[in-house]
């Protein structure tokens, strides 16, 4: 039996801003259950003495030196921006958030 | 169901501290100097033109990688070793994911469960020298985020239309400082809070890590504030006000919140846990957004930076070249100049205490620093709309001419003469002096002409003085300065009239 509810998949999708219908939260549900008991399996596999791997290569501190590089220009930079105003990104007025 | 009071008159900040105790947290954001952004090599820089220190990274444009600016690891290192902090042998960076247009990618970048330093505390000196602990729950990395502008009829974002983006401060490394609930503070919270944010900036300055002007969001705070009624040990419910900005706000913030949550608690209403927004003006704080503890930001590791290593050798080497803590140096100059405890704030509220450190590691007497630079120069400053460190008056010019004080060259009146001069690019005290004419008179000739000329033309001067009457010899030495221009040395003038009327001075 899947951990996944319908409940869940609500709250994800309204995280994600996506809009879904009822057929489409059946659907996900159902859906999002199966991956998550297929990757279940390699939890049972693995035991409780492996932590879990978020990094699968043994790299730490892949660091940069502070060192000016390219930089954009103006116009580069809102190159793709659907609209623009003043050198800067033109968005809908949003209320939620900070 | 009746609804819940969640609005009432504050009360008095007197009657809220006999009823309750206020608790308090902090949450301060440091924005680094370093030369490039946390993830990206554009630059870090202020006040450019809108997007033009962005590049793919900061954009988040898809297929783009990250990659840790390692000064900006090492700053936060050594921030917290100074917040006497312990440090994380290994720790991750995670996505803390959110939809606002501040950030492109759709999720900050910031630490969640591995912060890089944990467990400090920070000493803080309130007015009276009394010190006050606080404890530092952790200091974490992450990026700021972009600036938006609202636009439409108000300026603000109710009512706005649409909202302008500028991506200049997205990717710009920032360092989080969370305290730990802040309880027994008492009356002494406003004041406590102030000295905390002043403190983190004071250290934040010594590492030199930012440039710490908090008119620019370098230093930011977050204020929590909740209280609970006197004899409780069960914290209330909290608001968060936002980015508070000054020190003297921060006070504020928090001296108004105790007397609304006291005034809502007081009648029998609850708080709603939900960020403020600070209002200089009224110096009240205004509704934000609810907050709830379970906002869910789905933090999950960052998959795209490989995690960071501290080894202890890297520790010790950064902690034996950390700076002599602000708040002992303040101390050790105190003692060793002997200002009083008044002017030394003064000197401090006045961001001097570097410039007349090294005034009188230049040879000038501690005094002689502090009369110069809170006098003249700050006054010069002031009359030129900006700091007396911005003036380009050097401790060496200080020392130079107080040398010409001392040697008998100048009197202080010219002096200050000399100083505008040199603020207005004439060249050095000695320089100026020697090429305006303004040594002082001490020919006797030429001073004994002006004495004797002054004498003739205020004889009931000379006869109360012959009677006795010393104090009115200054009345004496106003005509001799107007004869030669300034430059008479007055201790002279007195000398010469007392000689002329044979009394003995």
């Amino acid at each position: 039996m899947s951990e996944i509810s319908r409940a869940d998949v609500e709250h994800l999708a309204k995280l994600a801003h996506i809009a879904m219908t009822d057929a489409e939260l059946e659907k996900m549900t159902s859906e999002l259950g199966v991956i998550v008991d297929s990757v279940k399996q390699v939890q049972e596999a693995a035991g409780a003495d492996v932590p879990a791997t978020s990094h699968p290569l043994p790299l730490t501190n892949v660091f940069r030196e502070d060192v000016v590089g390219h930089v954009f220009t103006a116009e580069e930079s809102l190159a793709n921006a659907p609209d623009a105003e003043d050198s800067r990104f033109k968005v809908p007025a949003i209320l939620d958030g900070e | 169901m009746t609804e819940t009071l969640t609005e009432a008159q504050p009360l008095s900040f007197e009657e809220a501290l006999e009823r309750y105790e206020p608790v308090m947290g902090f949450e301060v954001h440091v924005e680094l100097n370093t030369a490039t952004k946390m993830f990206s090599s554009a630059p870090n820089a202020f006040g450019d033109e809108p997007n033009t220190n962005v590049n793919e990274v900061c954009l988040g444009l898809p297929g783009t990688l990250p990659v840790v600016n390692g000064k900006a690891v090492e700053s936060a290192i050594r921030l917290g070793l100074a917040l006497n902090c312990q440090i994380a042998p290994y720790c991750r960076f995670a996505r803390k994911q959110y939809f606002y247009p501040d950030t492109p990618k759709n999720w900050q970048t910031s630490q969640y469960d591995e912060p890089i330093a944990f467990d400090g505390h920070l000493d803080v000196e309130l007015d009276d020298g009394e010190i006050f602990r606080v404890e530092i729950e952790r200091a974490h990395m992450e990026e700021d985020a972009g600036k938006l502008t609202h636009a439409g009829t108000s300026g603000r974002i109710q009512g706005a239309e649409y909202s302008l983006v500028d991506y200049n401060r997205s990717g710009v490394p920032l360092i989080e400082i969370v305290t730990k609930p802040i309880t027994g503070a008492g009356e002494r919270a406003p004041e406590i809070a102030r000295a905390y944010v002043s403190a983190i900036r004071d250290i934040v300055k010594a590492l030199d890590i930012s440039d710490a002007r908090m008119e620019r969001g370098n230093v930011r705070c977050d204020a929590n504030v909740s209280l609970m009624p006197k004899g409780s040990s069960r914290f209330g419910t909290r608001s968060e006000t936002k980015n508070v900005n000054s020190m003297r706000a921060v006070e504020h913030a928090v001296h108004y919140e105790i007397r609304r949550h006291a005034g809502i608690l007081a009648a029998g209403g609850s708080i709603v846990q939900e960020t403020r927004h600070w209002q200089e003006t009224t110096r009240t704080t205004s509704s934000g957004r609810p907050k709830s503890d379970a906002d869910d930001y789905r933090y999950f590791p960052e998959p795209d930076l490989v995690p960071v290593t501290v080894t202890e050798e890297w520790v010790a080497a950064l902690r034996a070249e950390l700076p002599e803590p602000p708040a002992e140096r303040r101390r050790r100059l105190r003692q060793s100049w002997g200002y009083t405890d008044a002017e030394f704030r003064d000197v401090i509220a006045a961001g001097l205490l570097d410039a007349i450190e090294e005034t009188v590691e230049q040879g000038a007497a501690p005094a002689v620093a502090r009369k110069w630079w809170m006098g003249e120069i700050s006054r010069l400053a002031n009359a030129r709309d900006t700091e007396p460190a911005e003036l380009g008056v050097s401790p060496a010019t200080i020392v130079e001419l107080n040398g010409l004080i001392e040697q008998g060259r100048i009197n202080d009146k010219i002096a200050r003469q000399v100083l505008e001069h040199h603020v207005d690019g004439e060249g050095s005290p000695a320089e100026i002096v020697a090429a305006r004419g303004l040594e002082v008179v001490s020919d006797d000739g030429a001073l004994t002409a002006a004495v004797e000329k002054a004498m003739a033309e205020n004889p009931d001067v000379v006869e109360k003085v012959a009677a006795g009457k010393l104090k009115a010899i200054g009345a004496l030495i106003g005509p001799v300065m107007k004869e030669t221009r300034g430059q008479a040395d007055a201790g002279k003038v007195r000398e010469i009239v007392l000689q002329k009327l044979g009394i003995e001075g």
